[in-house]
């Protein structure tokens, strides 16, 4: 291994040991947000609840093959929000203090810095709280996955947050140009909450927006079908090929953006 | 008093329009930002594609849900971020040095938005007269008239409960995470995710009892036809009382607050 990826992975453990260090400063906030983190997901399950109490399969999907979904979608919002959110919110913050030129002056690469700046560990309720979902879910099913399916999903699982980064990273780089960018990371947040239905629930234009342009399936449902051993080599290739389509885009949107930033006071 | 303010509010509108016209990239990523209607329109319409669910066919999903669109975009407010920022940072205290009361200030400043908000909402709209044409309270004079007032309410009630809730910020740091809650209980028993009917029947009696309905769920069952004209007078009968109860109470917190308030930096 070249000693350039041993200085990252020695930064790593710098940045995160700080990080960590400014996460538990409060700690009492710990325990209160882990039990609004609760409350929210069971507030966020009643929609899925309501509609299961209607009908036993909508657009194809059972009760408990919807819940797969639902209970993976708050997974990968555990990640997001504990590991990736506030980082990069520091970064649009620092967009427009100017605080972001401190960041740029030290000798290592920028996005790193900006990416591993901050995490939220009591997310890990959310964490806990999906998995128990997930485990419901296929104890409703009555069988557990297979372990191969399970070794698939974790590669989508990697992908997907690789596909939520990237999507994180254009966001920001947007709030080069636009600067009250705390509405785009709304929007963002708003868009990726549609993640918790099959895709097969939604036609014409939000299918195709979900599919292509803000790649929701590929992050939730195929992985759950994944987990479910429906899924087929060719989407497992889609989801992949478009997860390292998207973190190309991501890095080369940042370094135009980075090329364009000019300081808040200048 | 009262003239000094009638001269001074048409200037106040044009100062608030102006701002929002300066904004205007943020404010569509605002309007963006509210897609889950579209999504739950998405959801339920797949839902109802076997046949109709209570009164709701696919066609009366899409009115719904396009008129909770509508609404939500015309009366929401984000009267606590502001606040909360203004007190948080300070700027509170140039407020307070005015002649006029901030809180008049404030209200003249999202007054302002309203017609940028009809105009960006306009298509929206006319899809809605397209699908749900005669069942619009617009034809009517007297159902016309309880539809702006019951708009009229819906703004004024959102308005007042986020001066309340931001108004906590002079006395607890945590004021955000208060509107959160409220925020998680208002998308749930007012309507904006699911129709309060398709709840289970005793959810729904206990949200007809409470404020959240009346902030969107009132006014656009008034607008798509759900509720006949005795009960819509009813509703907004109870709806003026919530908006008098705010306002008497947001004022009180205000005025406590104001006795503590000291300008951060000063």
């Amino acid at each position: 291994m070249p000693p350039v990826f041993l200085r990252y992975a020695r930064l790593l453990r710098t940045q995160l040991s700080i990080a960590s260090t400014l996460a538990m400063q409060y700690r009492f906030d710990f325990v209160l947000k882990g039990v609004m983190a609760l409350f929210w997901m069971a507030l966020t399950m009643v929609p899925l609840l309501v509609v299961y109490a209607q009908r036993t399969s909508v657009a194809g999907w059972t009760y408990p093959e919807a819940l797969v979904v639902l209970g993976w979608f708050a997974l990968l919002k555990s990640i997001l929000d504990g590991g990736v959110t506030p980082s990069l919110n520091m970064v649009v913050e620092g967009i427009r203090t100017g605080a972001l030129d401190f960041v740029l002056l030290k000798p290592a690469d920028a996005q790193f810095l900006v990416s591993t700046a901050r995490f939220e560990p009591w997310r890990i309720f959310d964490l806990i709280g999906s998995l128990v979902i997930l485990v419901y879910a296929f104890r409703r099913l009555g069988h557990a996955p297979a372990p191969a399916h399970v070794a698939a999903a974790f590669v989508l699982l990697a992908v997907a947050v690789l596909l939520l980064y990237s999507i994180w990273i254009l966001v920001v780089s947007a709030s080069f140009w636009v600067v009250r960018v705390d509405n785009l990371s709304y929007l963002f947040g708003s868009l990726f909450d549609a993640g918790r239905w099959p895709i097969d629930v939604f036609k014409g234009a939000l299918r195709f927006v979900f599919t292509f342009v803000f790649p929701l399936a590929l992050m939730t449902t195929y992985p759950a079908l994944t987990l479910l051993g429906k899924l087929t080599f060719g989407s497992a290739a889609l989801v992949v090929g478009g997860g390292l389509a998207f973190t190309a885009l991501a890095r080369l949107a940042w370094r135009g953006a980075i090329g364009f930033y000019t300081s808040a006071s200048s | 008093m009262m003239r000094h303010l009638m001269r001074a509010y048409p200037t106040l509108l044009r100062i608030g329009f102006a701002e929002m016209v300066a904004y205007r990239a943020e404010f569509l990523i605002w309007v963006l930002t509210t897609n889950m209607p579209l999504v739950m329109m998405g959801l339920w319409t797949a839902v109802a594609a076997d046949g109709p669910v209570g009164r709701f066919g696919q066609r009366e999903f899409v009115a719904y849900y396009l008129a909770i669109l509508v609404i939500r975009i015309l009366t929401s407010s984000w009267m606590v971020w502001e606040l909360t920022m203004d007190i948080r940072q300070g700027a509170l205290a140039a407020r307070l040095l005015r002649p006029l009361h901030p809180l008049i200030v404030y209200s003249a400043e999202h007054l302002a938005a309203v017609p940028m908000r009809m105009l960006v909402i306009s298509p929206v709209a006319i899809v809605l007269f397209v699908v749900a044409g005669p069942q619009l309270a617009i034809g009517d004079p007297v159902r016309l008239a309880i539809l702006l007032a019951s708009c009229a309410g819906a703004w004024a009630l959102l308005f007042f409960t986020q001066v309340l809730i931001g108004s906590l910020a002079l006395f607890i740091d945590s004021a955000l995470s208060v509107f959160d809650i409220w925020l998680g209980i208002h998308s749930l028993l007012s309507g904006y995710l699911v129709p309060l009917e398709l709840l289970p029947p005793w959810v729904s009696a206990v949200a007809h009892r409470l404020p959240f309905h009346y902030c969107l769920g009132l006014p656009v069952e008034i607008l798509i036809g759900l509720v006949d004209t005795p009960s819509a007078l009813r509703g907004l009968g109870l709806q003026w009382l919530y908006v008098g109860g705010f306002f008497v109470a947001s004022n009180l917190l205000w005025r406590a607050g104001m006795r503590r308030f000291v300008a951060f930096g000063a």
